[in-house]
């Protein structure tokens, strides 16, 4: 297969996120109109591994562990390529962390983290697979269509 | 209440236990000197009384801020601020609120310890101690046969007593008309911890089988018909004739306040025990203001 966009020489690679997945894992890192960096986004590119998969380059900034970590509520699978003079120099599969803060807001309405108070929400990590989360202040669980609760 | 271990628990009604003369008058001071913040975003009368009784009881006192100031503050001012200004003020708040979660935010920013007294249609864990105190002392936590009857999916105090029930190993019945059941997940829950849970709608099916009847009021805005709220709310009350051949030690209880469930006339039978659970209240609210503020010395 001939890739679209030719490898960076320093970075980060975001590799094996689920098709579709590509704006929320920008979404997630925090990248926006206002980011310098160059990002190239690639989507359906055809994967051995699940058919199609879209994959997320971030020029000249290595991504730390603790926020990248972050994407893996959406994209479990995905691998991250850390690239220094073209070579990779350290890759690993994202890891979801025990606490996610910030990220998602709670599903529900009745929630005090859903009101103005000066807080970030924050949801436990039950289980990873299947993923089940759970809200530390109303301790009502999420399970499913976990994107649409993206902050 | 998810949090609390049965020997966490089990230390609570104990000490609730010795306080209990206290409670009936006795003269104590072991909190003389203390302050209790009373935050009530939300009108209630029992719980925030007996907060302030269990308070006065053990020689300390109260400041209290009722649902009118309650909700001036909470239009205007984040309720972190409002929690860090007055827990500045006191030395224990109470807080009830008509958010979920607000309890466990209080606690974030409260400089002292927080008592949730209900967070919307979350928690009320002092009222699940209650409830656990009042079977301990009328009935036993152990080998239990619990009915829940009522309206079983929007009752906080039946969610967060089922989970309390769960560590003792209670055999637990759930009666409900179909539109009220328990939430599922709570059941499957309990299943997971080896509760043993059976599910009907018929009253009378399990009257006589059981140790505890703890009844809650089928709310009439739940039901859209008004005929259909009157079939099933007669259909759930219990009055003398239902309780024939009911075991002799059997009590009923119910949170408060009632309205038709209980008829007038089941009060002068040996079984109504709503009223003494309504005063356990007091040396529950006792013992934990006493865990969390007291001297720890005496």
């Amino acid at each position: 297969m001939k890739l679209r966009v030719t490898p960076i020489g320093n970075g980060t690679v975001i590799d094996h996120i689920p098709a579709g997945q590509a704006l929320n894992v920008l979404k997630i890192l925090g990248i926006d109109r206002t980011t310098e960096a160059t990002i190239s986004v690639l989507m359906n590119v055809t994967s051995r591994r699940s058919g199609k998969k879209d994959i997320v380059k971030v020029e000249d900034r290595e991504l730390e562990e603790e926020e990248v970590n972050k994407i893996s509520l959406i994209a479990p699978g995905a691998t991250i390529n850390i690239i220094r003079n073209r070579q990779v120099v350290e890759k690993y599969t994202v890891d979801m962390p025990d606490l996610i803060v910030g990220v998602l807001r709670c599903p529900n309405p009745s929630c005090i983290s859903n009101t103005n108070e000066p807080i970030k929400s924050q949801l436990l990590v039950k289980s990873k697979n299947p993923v089940v989360l759970r809200c530390v202040y109303c301790e009502q669980p999420i399970t499913e269509k976990i994107a649409d609760y993206l902050i | 209440m998810r949090e609390f271990s049965r020997d966490e628990i089990d230390s609570v009604l104990d000490l609730a236990e010795s306080l209990e003369p206290y409670a009936r008058g006795g003269k104590c001071e072991a909190l003389s000197g203390k302050i209790l913040a009373l935050l009530f975003f939300e009108p209630s009368t029992r719980t925030r009384l007996s907060f302030e009784t269990a308070m006065m009881r053990l020689g300390g006192k109260t400041l209290s801020l009722g649902p009118a100031e309650g909700s001036a503050i909470a239009k205007g001012e984040s309720l972190a601020d409002t929690i860090r200004v007055i827990g500045a003020y006191a030395d224990a708040l109470v807080i009830r609120h008509p958010k979920e979660g607000s309890a466990r935010l209080a606690s974030q920013f409260s400089p002292v310890p927080v008592l949730n007294a209900g967070d919307g249609a979350g928690h009320h864990p002092t009222q699940t101690l209650l409830d656990l105190y009042t079977i301990r002392k009328e009935s036993s936590l152990e080998n239990l046969k619990i009915a829940l009857v009522g309206d079983l999916k929007y009752g906080r105090t039946v969610h967060s007593l089922a989970y309390a029930l769960a560590l003792y190993g209670a055999d637990i019945t759930l009666v409900s008309p179909p539109t009220l059941e328990m939430p599922a997940q709570i059941k499957l829950d309990l299943a997971g911890k080896g509760t043993s849970v059976y599910e009907t709608h018929d009253l009378d099916e399990v009257i006589r089988d059981v140790d505890v009847l703890y009844v809650t009021r089928i709310q009439r805005e739940r039901f859209p018909d008004p005929y259909e709220y009157q079939k099933v709310a007669k259909s759930y009350r219990i009055a003398p004739e239902n309780l024939v051949g009911a075991r002799e030690g059997l009590i009923i209880m119910h949170p408060l306040p009632r309205v038709d469930e209980i008829t007038p006339e089941v009060d002068e039978t040996e079984h109504a025990v709503y009223f003494k659970q309504s005063f356990y209240g007091v040396p529950v609210r006792m013992a934990l203001l006493k865990m969390l503020i007291g001297d720890r010395l005496d």
